[in-house]
């Protein structure tokens, strides 16, 4: 690529654009910043979390069953395996098949979504709120909405840009690298649910 | 695997089979993680293991999901490196939360500073 190629139209003569950093494509390298930037939340909410665990006597342990949370599990943990092969067909060209995956892909975040605020449903119909909790301190109300409903947060987001991402590739407006952005993102909601699974549900069995 | 890409950026030619193998392997840690939290081992043990075991599934997706071992070995190491970095100066008042729930180890009270 010569320097003429390189110099910005619309520009000051000279204003060139460099090879990108690492070279990985503007689209992609915002979305990993984004991540990182992402990941240093939700770790500093689950730092937080495990300092007033640590500092709170008496933490209560109100999960009596892993059934939900295991099945949710699993839900998201397939839904990467399915947004996994959604990217790849679109990098081999196959547009109904990605958009099959991709599709599959959302309706196994609503089904998450799903069983997220059914298992918060029972939690409350048992009196914990974000500042009360029947079992000792309302610190564990407040860290267990404000944790699971950050990542429920970011799962929604997920689904819509599924949807939006999808649909838009499906008419020609996107393409496979938008796909591939989209999964980034929604590999990291699979990754935060990781730390999250085990430090506010498995910790916090009643056996 | 990862073909020679001719603009720099990393392209995906992995098998199906092998997301499903990285697929599976992440399953079955998760599923480790659901036999620690049954097992008799004391509050510290039990996080210990769980952190290792999300760390090891986190790893796996990292790597093989959202393919950063396909990407640059400098991007890796910028996301690892910077990252971590985050992450660790984050771990800084863990003495702090110790000690409210001890007390402050050791404290004497200052000689001539009259106790309320």
């Amino acid at each position: 690529m010569s320097q003429a190629d390189l110099t910005m139209e619309g520009h000051a003569p000279g204003l060139t654009v460099g090879i990108p950093p690492f070279s990985i494509p503007a689209k992609k390298m915002a979305i990993w910043l984004f991540i990182i930037a992402d990941a240093a939340t939700f770790a500093a909410c689950l730092v937080a979390y495990g300092f007033i665990r640590n500092g709170t006597p008496s933490w209560p342990q109100p999960f009596h069953s892993i059934t939900n949370v295991a099945l949710m599990t699993f839900i998201l943990l397939t839904s990467s395996l399915t947004m996994l092969l959604a990217v790849r067909a679109a990098h081999v060209g196959d547009k109904a098949s990605a958009f099959r995956w991709m599709m599959i892909t959302a309706v196994l975040g609503i089904a998450f979504g799903l069983l997220h605020i059914r298992e918060w449903m029972g939690l409350i119909d048992e009196g914990m709120t974000l500042f009360h909790n029947p079992w000792g301190t309302p610190l564990f109300g407040a860290a267990f909405f404000s944790i699971t409903g950050l990542h429920l947060t970011h799962v929604t987001g997920g689904v819509v840009a599924l949807l939006a991402v999808g649909v838009r590739y499906n008419g020609g407006r996107y393409n496979a690298s938008d796909l591939e952005v989209t999964g980034l993102y929604w590999h990291f909601v699979d990754l935060v649910w990781m730390f999250v699974v085990p430090f506010i549900y498995l910790l916090n069995l009643s056996h | 695997m990862v073909d020679a890409p001719h603009d720099g950026a990393a392209r995906y030619t992995d098998t199906v089979g092998k997301y499903l193998v990285i697929y599976l392997c992440i399953l079955v840690l998760a599923a480790l993680q659901f036999v620690i939290a049954y097992t008799h081992v004391s509050a510290e043990g039990m996080f210990t293991r769980m952190l290792f075991v999300a760390i090891a599934e986190a790893g796996l997706a990292l790597l093989f999901f959202m393919h950063l071992w396909a990407e640059k070995r400098g991007f890796l190491l910028f996301v690892v490196i910077f990252t971590g970095f985050v992450l660790l100066a984050m771990q800084y008042g863990w003495t702090d939360s110790f000690r409210m729930d001890v007390g402050v180890p050791y404290s004497q009270p200052k000689a001539g500073v009259v106790q309320q």
